[in-house]
């Protein structure tokens, strides 16, 4: 897919996000709005995977874990977007009885989803023990990627998770950090999450990239790198993209403000204003 | 009153080790992971014979539990073995969202659990295990009372589809149920007919209950001993039946009051059919340094203390 074609499906997603966190009248849009560029490389591009032969297995496909259960409404946009399940299903989330439950759920038969998530920091490992799976079994082609908040990144697991995989030469483990300097309570600075993330991750013997989390020919230029590196040095890899919480809404855009609360109508319909219906709305 | 033999006395830790050690060799998807107790955990063997399954993930549970989750996403069937402290309280969350609600066939294998663990004091002894696993839906938890009971639920943990708390101990204690005896999840086991009162028990209580049982039957008194293998879920029919003929029921288990064996069969009692009940339990205390049977003396769980119990609600 070219470049152009990606960040027209980004700004689809960012429409189906507003739409769905207002509708539910609670949820997170921030985050979602940092990675939804991220997420359309992924599924749009970068990974082994499809939509029709899918498992929770995973056996012979790129597989994909959520840890920031939180950024379930950009989750679930692209995995509709992608083929997954019907987007009219979007609508639903929230919503009592729905397959979309407020954080990704394992129970209610929705395809796409690994495995549950929304106590924060537990995604590395589940994605490491994943990976160690695939390498048990002789699956040298699939990789296994995690996605991470740099607020997340708070939680001690994380880190136990880090040194797990390097001590198991998980090469076929690649992280995606949403470096958007932003937490519920505030910067991640001033609430507890100082020093660089990079250097962090260096220390526990990951390979690191850094890249624009918003421009669409890095990012995908970094997730080739990073499987490159990762098959080169048996070291699992994590791409820290520089992100704005929020991005695409010049209201919502660079603020914790919106990490956890829900546009009104009239925010809604100035949100969409700003932003191109290029798939058709759910 | 049926006759016991102790053919041994053996940890039932070690029972869990042979009993991973021939469930990894029926089934190449069993894999164990250890949180740096492999020796404690009696994963040795196991480890030699397989060490491409054998996963070490150093002082670091919480981790431990989420790759296990992972592992069994991609089909292997997990064993994470640690101390029943360390595998339960420390992990609670993990075991929530990973294991329980995310639906991942993970075995919790839980060692040194209960006041039994000895020297190394409160800390270590958790009496609180049982109630946190009850507490998650779906979640299995069994307690048996022996190596050859450990070793066989260990076998049909594997076997079984779905996350199952496996607890078994330190010590070694009296070796007496039937080694070939395949272990049936949601079974209490009818260790002793009797006629006066039931014993409900589980783990190491269940050879103190018999111990009391002939004791008491040279008085005269008729005690039943069920060993309630599994704790959830309950064999409400087994209790039932038992109490519906005896009239009366003590329940003993290593393991504070609240949350325990105890409550699970209050519950199935007061729902199905009242009857006087008796609590032989850690009440609502921690545990504390010394020699394991010291301590079962001091917290009133050994079979003096059961069989004195029985005289009590049986007069």
């Amino acid at each position: 897919m070219t470049k152009e074609q990606l960040e027209k499906i980004a700004s689809q997603v960012r429409r189906d996000i507003i739409r769905m966190v207002t509708a539910a009248g609670s949820g997170h849009p921030g985050g979602s709005m940092s990675t939804a560029d991220i997420l359309t490389a992924l599924y749009f591009e970068v990974m082994d995977h499809d939509p029709a032969t899918w498992k929770r297995d995973g056996k012979g496909q790129d597989q994909f874990i959520l840890s920031a259960g939180h950024l379930a409404p950009v989750y679930y946009s692209v995995l509709a977007r992608a083929g997954y399940f019907p987007v009219s299903e979007l609508g639903t989330l929230r919503k009592l009885g729905s397959r979309l439950q407020g954080h990704p759920s394992v129970r209610r038969g929705l395809p796409g989803i690994t495995q549950a998530s929304g106590s924060l920091g537990q995604g590395v490992s589940v994605a490491a023990g994943l990976a160690l799976a695939k390498k048990m079994d002789g699956d040298k082609k699939h990789v296994v990627y995690v996605l991470c908040g740099d607020g997340e990144s708070e939680e001690g697991q994380i880190w136990e998770g880090a040194e797990f995989a390097t001590h198991h030469a998980l090469g076929n483990l690649i992280g995606i950090t949403d470096w958007n300097g932003q937490q519920i309570d505030g910067s991640t600075e001033s609430v507890c999450g100082g020093g660089d993330l990079q250097l962090k991750w260096q220390a526990f013997g990951w390979n690191t990239v850094t890249a624009d989390g918003h421009d669409m020919e890095a990012i995908l230029t970094a997730f080739a790198k990073a499987r490159e590196m990762g098959k080169k040095t048996n070291r699992p890899t994590m791409i820290l993209f520089k992100t704005d919480m929020g991005h695409g809404v010049d209201f919502m855009a660079g603020t914790h403000k919106w990490h956890g609360k829900a546009p009104s109508q009239e925010q809604c319909s100035e949100a969409l204003a700003q932003l191109e219906e290029t798939l058709g709305d759910y | 009153m049926k006759k016991y033999i102790d053919t041994g006395k053996k940890d039932t830790r070690s029972g869990f080790g042979e009993g991973l050690l021939k469930a990894g060799q029926a089934d190449e998807r069993v894999v164990a992971l250890t949180a740096d107790l492999k020796g404690s955990l009696k994963m040795d063997a196991f480890a030699a014979e397989f060490p491409e399954r054998f996963i070490q993930c150093g002082i670091a549970e919480a981790n431990m539990v989420g790759a296990a989750a992972g592992l069994a996403i991609a089909g292997k069937i997990p064993f994470i073995g640690s101390f029943a402290e360390f595998v339960t309280g420390r992990v609670y969350d993990q075991l929530r969202q990973e294991v329980a609600y995310g639906q991942t066939n993970v075995k919790i294998a839980s060692s040194h659990a209960g006041i039994t663990l000895g020297e190394d004091g409160a800390t270590h002894q958790t009496m609180e295990d049982i109630a946190l696993m009850r507490a998650l839906p779906g979640m299995v938890v069994l307690n048996p009372c022996d190596y050859n009971q450990t070793m066989q639920a260990t076998l049909a943990a594997a076997k079984y589809d779905g996350p199952v708390y496996l607890r078994f101990g330190r010590p070694s204690v009296p070796n007496f149920t039937d080694p070939e005896q395949p272990f049936e999840i949601g079974k209490a086991y009818v260790m002793n007919e009797g006629k006066d009162v039931t014993v409900f028990c589980c783990g190491h209580l269940v050879w103190e209950a018999l111990q009391a049982a002939e004791a008491l039957e040279a008085e005269g008194i008729s005690v039943e001993v069920v060993n309630v293998a599994t704790i959830k879920p309950i064999d409400e029919d087994a209790v039932v039946a038992s109490v519906k003929k005896t009239g009366k029921a003590i329940v003993a288990e290593e393991h504070n009051m609240a949350g325990g064996l105890g409550e699970a069969i209050a519950g199935v009692l007061a729902r199905k059919c009242p009857a006087p009940l008796a609590f032989m339990n850690g009440e609502d205390r921690f545990g504390q340094t010394g020699k394991p049977a010291e301590l079962m003396a001091l917290y009133g769980l050994d079979a003096a203390h059961i069989a004195g119990k029985v005289r009590e609600i049986v007069k």
